[in-house]
């Protein structure tokens, strides 16, 4: 992961940015920057703002107000150049399904000046297999890669991807980001969107949470957990929720570091669940309240979403 | 030299990429191939040159009635029915006699002067009735039938059907294809690369202008061998105008597909402007039946100027150096209209 400190220069410049849609204000003042050779998650709910966003960032989009500087370049200085370097994955996409997968890619290979080879491509997204296949046969997972061989065939030096993943079940989500884990590797730069929190966890260096149009919290997901002020989660509920001993005393608790509540249960963070367990059941004790539940798991970016927001980052 | 290939080869892969979705679509074939043949048939059985039709004749009941049926009867070209008097008027009415007989010195013609059939019944009656009072003819003249090759009905309805035909498949095929590909969001995939747009849009000509070829062939081909409806003149005219039709039509399809965004608001466009072009453009029955205060408008719609350069050729063997107007108001079109869907083209 590169550290902060070593500053490689941006591939992506974003200032300002807010889109109006009539009274809605999707994006509202935005501010972001993608360094070259790492992968920027942008993460939040459904509506946050996260595709109008992207949208803007590659072109297809004017924003209202703000400034985008994407490889050095501005859109209004010419777009056709600056096409040539991006690779782009739209989330709303379908494919034309009479065509085959080989089709497809020799379509898109078609546009681009220094494009790469077809039969490249088809083993890259790991569909050689499925070359002569028309797209409406494919399954989703392979749907996806071709999306994503479609961005690759121009050699981009710059890859956005909205939504990549969302609705692809666990083992074609994980070829998606080995896939991606070999452009990283080659020197590549990625902006995604993503709702997964183990998404962004997985694949980015550093990630941006957004909400409501604007960045609520950036950096990579190890300094966004330790917002929350530990690494663990305790969770635990009561049988009957009304003996719940006040935040106050459960903050004081040795090891406890953030206290919220949540649907009946209560989460504490921590960064020592060896002290803190104990020391919790030991106030709970004289209270006289029985568990029903209690659990502990590593604090995510979920976590740090429910932390900065109160919602769910599926909740939408 | 690089870039020109490119260039080259994104509108190639863009046509064929249309080509091969059209071939992949069994129903936009039905209608291309199949369609135009019924169409025709059905036409041509409706309209094929009558033959001789009788007289049909209707002679009132009453004294001198039998006279009469016996003075026409006989003779060729007759058919005659004895009508009660209260049965008159709706023979008349329904069509099933085209004249009533009134027995008399002098006898009673009841017809509408209006009906030609009606007019032809009345000279034919009268003659016949003349001579069989005892008139003497001056002179038997000598009949010679003819036939006109390319006089018949179906062989100037051919020309127009292809005209229609022409249109139809280019601008309800550009234009559902259009907006699938706008719906899919595909469009704007599309310009998240560095295609050129233009070539988009040119590519959706090319592709229509290669099914033009085949679509007329079978078309052209089935009038030949069901009606025997042929070509007075060349070949290679019927493909020059069938190419700048093509061309005209496709960037009209792409001009009304410009903005739309679902399959119902193409399909209003669509026909909002072909209902028209149908009734206006001479394809079922002359333009000329219209007043000559709407010539003027007539001769520039596109399909008006396709059809009249068709018949031209198919009908009176003329080339395409008669036809400058026609020619020029199809580029025209097509120009205009191209120009016009690539300023207003909702990529989005």
């Amino acid at each position: 992961m590169p550290s902060a400190s070593a500053a490689p220069p941006a591939a992506l410049r974003c200032t300002g940015l807010v889109k109006r849609y009539g009274p809605v204000v999707a994006v509202d003042g935005l501010d972001l920057e993608v360094r070259a050779g790492e992968c920027f998650g942008l993460l939040g709910p459904n509506g946050a703002g996260k595709t109008t966003t992207i949208e803007i960032l590659e072109g297809l989009l004017q924003p209202d107000a703000g400034e985008v500087e994407v490889l050095g370049a501005r859109w209004a200085d010419g777009a056709g150049r600056l096409r040539e370097r991006l690779g782009i994955q739209l989330q709303e996409t379908r494919l034309e399904e009479k065509l085959t997968v080989e089709e497809t890619l020799g379509l898109f290979h078609a546009f681009y000046r220094h494009a790469r080879p077809v039969g490249d491509v088809l083993r890259v997204v790991g569909l050689d297999a499925k070359r002569t296949s028309r797209v409406g046969r494919l399954s989703g997972g392979q749907r996806q890669r071709l999306a994503v061989g479609c961005a690759l065939v121009g050699r981009p030096e710059l890859l956005f991807l909205d939504e990549p993943t969302t609705g692809l079940d666990p083992q074609s989500r994980r070829q998606l980001w080995a896939l991606l884990e070999d452009f990283l590797r080659d020197g590549g730069t990625v902006l995604l969107t993503t709702h997964y929190m183990e998404e962004a966890e997985t694949l980015c260096h550093r990630v941006a949470v957004v909400d409501a149009g604007r960045v609520i919290a950036l950096g990579t997901p190890a300094e966004l957990v330790s917002l929350l002020g530990g690494d663990h989660v305790i969770e635990f509920a009561l049988i009957e929720p009304t003996v719940t001993p006040p935040d106050e005393r459960l903050r004081a608790l040795a090891g406890v570091t953030g206290v919220r509540r949540e649907n009946g249960a209560v989460l504490l963070a921590t960064s020592a669940p060896h002290l803190a367990v104990p020391a919790l059941l030991a106030a709970l004790e004289p209270a006289g309240a029985r568990l029903a539940r209690l659990t502990t798991h590593s604090a995510t970016l979920e976590d740090v979403f429910m932390a900065l927001t109160g919602r769910h980052l599926r909740d939408g | 030299m690089a870039e020109a290939w490119a260039a080259r080869s994104a509108l190639w892969q863009l046509t064929l990429a249309r080509v091969r979705e059209y071939l992949r679509e069994p129903e936009a074939l039905f209608w291309a191939f199949a369609f135009p043949a019924i169409l025709t048939l059905g036409l041509g059985i409706a309209f094929r040159s009558p033959g001789r039709v009788p007289v049909r004749v209707g002679v009132e009941d009453g004294p001198g009635a039998g006279a009469i049926v016996a003075a026409l009867e006989p003779r060729a070209g007759f058919t005659v029915e004895r009508l009660a008097a209260g049965a008159i008027e709706t023979a008349l009415r329904d069509g099933r006699v085209d004249m009533v007989v009134r027995p008399g010195t002098p006898p009673a013609y009841r017809y509408d002067p209006t009906r030609a059939q009606s007019r032809l019944a009345r000279l034919a009656v009268d003659d016949a009735l003349e001579r069989a009072a005892g008139r003497e003819d001056r002179w038997t003249p000598v009949e010679q039938a003819a036939e006109v090759p390319g006089s018949r009905y179906i062989d100037w309805l051919v020309p127009g059907l292809l005209g229609l035909n022409v249109m139809s498949t280019g601008l309800w095929s550009i234009g559902f294809a259009i907006v699938e590909t706008r719906n899919r969001k595909l469009l704007k995939r599309l310009v998240a690369t560095p295609m050129r747009r233009r070539d988009y849009l040119a590519a959706q000509i090319l592709a229509r202008l290669a099914f033009l070829v085949p679509e007329a062939v079978v078309f052209l081909g089935f009038a030949r061998l069901a009606f025997g409806v042929g070509n007075q003149g060349s070949y290679l005219a019927c493909g020059a105008l069938l190419f700048l039709g093509g061309i005209s039509f496709a960037g009209l399809g792409l001009l009304i597909a410009s903005r739309a965004r679902t399959i119902e608001a193409v399909s209003g466009l669509l026909n909002v402007v072909m209902l028209p072009l149908w009734l206006l453009s001479g394809v079922f029955f002359p333009t000329s039946q219209f007043p000559a205060a709407m010539q003027p408008i007539i001769k520039v719609i596109p399909l008006t100027a396709f059809n009249d350069a068709l018949r031209a050729v198919m009908l009176d063997g003329r080339s395409l150096s008669a036809l400058p107007l026609e020619m020029g108001i199809l580029v025209v079109w097509g120009l205009v209209s191209f120009g016009l869907a690539l300023q207003l083209f909702r990529w989005q």
